[in-house]
């Protein structure tokens, strides 16, 4: 009889605990933390401006900065080392099949900051400050005559840079 | 005298599925011409040494077969402008079945595979949510998890035949597919807890590797079947697929799966990260590009015979292969032999799982003539494998994602199969 009581004590107390355990209610393992918190981890740089740091460049700053850093895959003038790493020129409607680069292809401009930012230079992604992503940005915008050489970046005019090909694409994402 | 036994149900060798079972089980009848039994057969049936010593006993962690190492990924050469990137491909004409083993799936990075210390890893979500939030791995292995098998393919898979090249085989042209058992947390059930706020229409997803990957993922299918996958055919997902986590959005093109999952942002509008605009968007005859294709096609493939295979001698092949589909289930395979003008019903082997790979079979006899063996695959939706000339009409040949036409492999009167174009 006690042993039966016991018993069923125990797996009173295993159903309730697996229970718990098993309700989605009842497991909420995430830790609280504020936008504040995150400002180094969260590097999204956004088309409408947002996540962009403080900071400024202009392309004349920017050459130097791209000279030591980026020319060795992408070249002096942005022509590459092969077929990749070409960022200048292009043409969209040529005969042949086109050469897509920055100038020719990207529709925003936030996404040379952000990819900079976050992925470049390719064997040292992050390794460039905020203040050099601005400079560096401006210099690939520049060479592609979309910026003049002395127009200064910053958080609140990046994203609006009109780019050549911005109204070359197709959103397909309601086919799911 | 193979017509008189077994029905053809379509041109040039083409045998009824039916006849499947007695096939495989028997073989009696179709003994390959000239095949030989007996002392002759320089067989030997000697008790071999393996019989005659206890082998080594358990061991801590297994490994395949010392006469089955020749299974490997195929990867290119290092690009020293691209640190860690490329990709391998699984080796799809030496694989049954349909699950991929861990060591075998395919691989695409666009910065080499992190080293992530899981106690080091967290996985963020902000942005439009009522409380930012951030997760412990220790903490995720906590969660209810779920578990489906899915395929996974590269959205540049097959691109291969939009640019024409010459030969290559199952695994050089194909082989950025797998399929595994994934196992983790509805992604609904984490957004849920940081509260997702009604303005928030897109979740940007952002990878711990050295590019730090970002895909930004439609919030419906986000909270539809998405998952936090930490567990790949039942061990912790490989460091290669994404350790500790990694996004899996079934049926969608592989890159927006992102591996080694750090952050996930809630925005009103995409991110527009690199990978979805410059890179993964397909351009059209007339120059301007889709983006945002998220959908795998409706697609199937001959594992074999294949390219680079050769068929040693007239009789009876099983012709086999794989079908599978971004939008369901597959219903159907058909194969042909004679370059797609007759088609024959395949047998399917296995399971026919949403968004999985499925297994096809059908016995074919070669009469040591020329072939053109096709596959043809229906979805449960009713999408049709297009041929390859269809393909090329609809979108061109100035992108290389999203094309799942139909493959040809030739057959000539040596045996030999090679990718050829119809």
């Amino acid at each position: 009889m006690y042993k039966t009581f016991l018993l069923s004590a125990v797996l009173f107390s295993i159903s309730t605990y697996t229970a718990v355990v098993n309700s989605q209610e009842g497991v909420r393992l995430g830790i609280p933390v504020s936008e504040e918190d995150l400002s180094q981890f969260d590097l999204i740089a956004g088309p409408d401006g947002s996540g962009f740091p403080s900071g400024s460049g202009t392309a004349r700053q920017g050459k130097e900065v791209f000279d030591v850093n980026c020319a060795v895959c992408h070249g002096a003038n942005g022509e590459g080392t092969s077929g990749n790493t070409i960022i200048v020129g292009g043409d969209m409607q040529s005969e042949g099949p086109p050469l897509r680069t920055v100038g020719s292809y990207w529709p925003h401009a936030s996404t040379l900051f952000d990819f900079i930012r976050r992925a470049m230079p390719a064997i040292a992604p992050k390794s460039l400050t905020n203040e050099q992503v601005y400079q560096v940005t401006a210099y690939v915008l520049y060479m592609n005559n979309i910026i003049t050489e002395d127009m200064e970046l910053n958080a609140a005019n990046l994203a609006g840079i009109e780019m050549p090909n911005a109204d070359g694409f197709i959103d397909r994402s309601d086919i799911q | 005298m193979s017509d008189k036994v077994f029905e053809k149900v379509a041109a040039n060798g083409l045998i009824s599925r039916r006849h499947l079972l007695g096939l495989g089980v028997s073989g009696t009848g179709l003994a390959l011409s000239g095949a030989a039994l007996g002392a002759d057969s320089g067989i030997n049936f000697q008790i071999p040494s393996w019989s005659r010593q206890p082998g080594p006993g358990a061991s801590a962690y297994g490994a395949r077969s010392s006469y089955a190492e020749n299974l490997e990924r195929l990867s290119g050469a290092p690009n020293p402008t691209y640190p860690g990137g490329g990709a391998s491909r699984s080796p799809l004409q030496h694989l049954q079945g349909t699950i991929t083993p861990n060591s075998l799936h395919f691989e695409r990075h666009h910065a080499g595979i992190p080293n992530i210390d899981p106690s080091q890893h967290n996985l963020v979500i902000n942005g439009l949510v009522r409380q930012p939030l951030v997760f412990r791995y220790e903490d995720l292995l906590k969660y209810q998890m779920v578990s489906h098998i899915h395929f996974l393919e590269c959205s540049g898979n097959s691109g291969a035949l939009m640019r024409g090249e010459v030969g290559g085989s199952a695994q050089s042209l194909h082989g950025l597919v797998s399929c595994a058992e994934w196992t983790g947390i509805p992604l609904s059930t984490l957004l849920d807890e940081a509260g997702v706020l009604p303005e928030a229409k897109w979740v940007a997803a952002v990878g711990a590797d050295a590019a730090s990957m970002g895909r930004s993922v439609p919030i419906s299918k986000a909270l539809d079947d998405v998952m936090v996958a930490l567990y790949q055919n039942g061990e912790a997902v490989r460091p290669e697929q994404g350790y500790p986590m990694r996004l899996f959005c079934p049926g969608w093109e592989g890159n927006i799966s992102v591996k080694w999952l750090t952050q996930l942002k809630l925005t009103a509008e995409p991110a527009q990260f690199r990978d979805e605009t410059s890179k993964y968007t397909d351009t059209l005859p007339d120059r301007s590009s889709y983006q945002f294709t998220f959908p795998m096609g409706t697609k199937s493939l001959i594992t074999s015979p294949s390219g680079e295979m050769t068929l040693d001698q007239r009789g009876i092949y099983q012709v086999t292969g794989i079908a599978w589909s971004g939008s369901g289930s597959i219903r159907r395979v058909e194969v042909s032999a004679d370059g797609g003008q007759t088609w024959a019903e395949a047998a399917i082997q296995g399971h026919q799982l949403d968004r999985a790979l499925t297994r096809f079979t059908i016995p074919w006899e070669w009469n040591g003539g020329r072939a053109i063996l096709q596959s043809r695959a229906t979805d449960s939706q009713g999408n049709v494998q297009p041929t390859r000339e269809a393909l090329i009409a609809q979108k061109g040949t100035l992108s290389f994602y999203h094309t799942p036409c139909i493959q040809s492999w030739g057959v000539n009167t040596q045996g030999e199969v090679t990718n050829v174009y119809v």
